[in-house]
């Protein structure tokens, strides 16, 4: 896949997955997706290892956006990202945007071929000033 | 504590758990107060996951077992907290040799606390664990007894109370954080006494 990959990362399961389903409507199958939410024990929370397995499967050559939504979704989704390390870590975007919006705007703009800082700027755009 | 040669790896690491263990729900209900109420679950299952490991740890020289540690704590803590404190152990790994005196047990003590600070983008003052490791390490590097170490962890602890959150989910609540302990600070200041005890006994 040349197109910018997506991954959603939410601290609740449902969000992530209802996220990744508004997106696969505007897309389809044209942009790599995956989203992760949840804690170890089927509560609220986010875990690195789910982060880093969403980011391989979502994983494009092109790179990967990530749109997180609380405070511990980001710090965890930095840590993944450190954790896979060179030379993917420097494709891989955390996005500064609100999830829901993020993620659907981000794809769209992948679907067209975008490359990562495009797609990573249209998802920014959307962050409160 | 002049070196830390004899420590027994396994025992702190039994110390350690023992005490999150101990108090996981003291500290779900400091979170609860003014955060999302799972700190104490989510430390409890990284250290839980920690003792699991206890003898293949216990075989590693110490920078490596305290990598390892950091590493599964990432790993299984979840929140923030997980690359929070697994940074801490990570990098006290990082920049630990195998036998460290206290000098160097404290110079790598303060980088850690760094990594930590900038793995949360936030500094003293701002409600947060910082606020007991710095005094923490600040106390070990003057040469003060494990007993006066754990002290000043709890006064530091019970400093964040009047503190107005500004980082993490209690800084959503404004002012009406302040007048709660920060449950981080809190489970920091557990694990300092439990080591201090442990490398210290009657401390």
């Amino acid at each position: 896949m040349k197109n910018v990959g997506i991954v959603i990362v939410s601290h609740s399961p449902k969000v992530a997955e209802g996220t990744a389903d508004m997106v696969r409507q505007m897309v389809g199958e044209e942009v790599p997706l995956a989203w992760c939410g949840g804690n170890p024990d089927g509560g609220l929370g986010t875990q690195v290892g789910a982060i880093m397995a969403a980011i391989e499967t979502a994983w494009s050559e092109a790179g990967v956006a990530v749109l997180v939504d609380l405070g511990g979704a980001e710090t965890n989704s930095e840590m993944a990202v450190e954790m896979i390390g060179e030379p993917r870590a420097s494709r891989i975007v955390i996005c500064n945007a609100p999830i829901v919006e993020g993620a659907v705007m981000a794809a769209t703009e992948a679907s067209g071929g975008a490359s990562l800082k495009d797609v990573v700027a249209t998802a920014h755009e959307l962050a409160p000033a | 504590m002049e070196t830390m040669t004899t420590i027994d790896l396994s025992a702190l690491i039994a110390g350690v758990a023992d005490t999150i263990a101990a108090h996981a729900e003291e500290l779900t209900a400091l979170d609860r107060a003014i955060g999302d109420g799972d700190h104490g679950l989510n430390m409890k299952r990284g250290f839980e996951a920690v003792r699991a490991e206890t003898a293949p740890l216990s075989e590693k020289p110490l920078p490596d077992a305290l990598k390892a540690i950091g590493t599964k704590l990432v790993m299984t803590v979840g929140g923030a907290s997980g690359p929070l404190f697994g940074t801490l152990f990570m990098t006290l790994g990082k920049e630990i040799s195998s036998e460290p005196r206290r000098a160097e047990f404290a110079a790598a003590l303060g980088k850690a606390i760094d990594a930590v600070a900038a793995r949360g983008k936030s500094q003293l003052g701002q409600k947060t664990m910082l606020d007991v490791l710095y005094p923490v390490q600040a106390a070990i590097a003057a040469g003060k007894t494990g007993r006066e170490v754990a002290e000043a962890a709890d006064r530091a602890t019970e400093a964040t109370k009047p503190m107005k959150a500004i980082r993490g989910r209690a800084s959503f609540l404004g002012d009406r954080s302040i007048g709660h302990v920060d449950a981080g600070a809190r489970s920091s200041a557990l694990i300092v006494r439990a080591v201090a005890e442990m490398l210290e006994p009657g401390a």
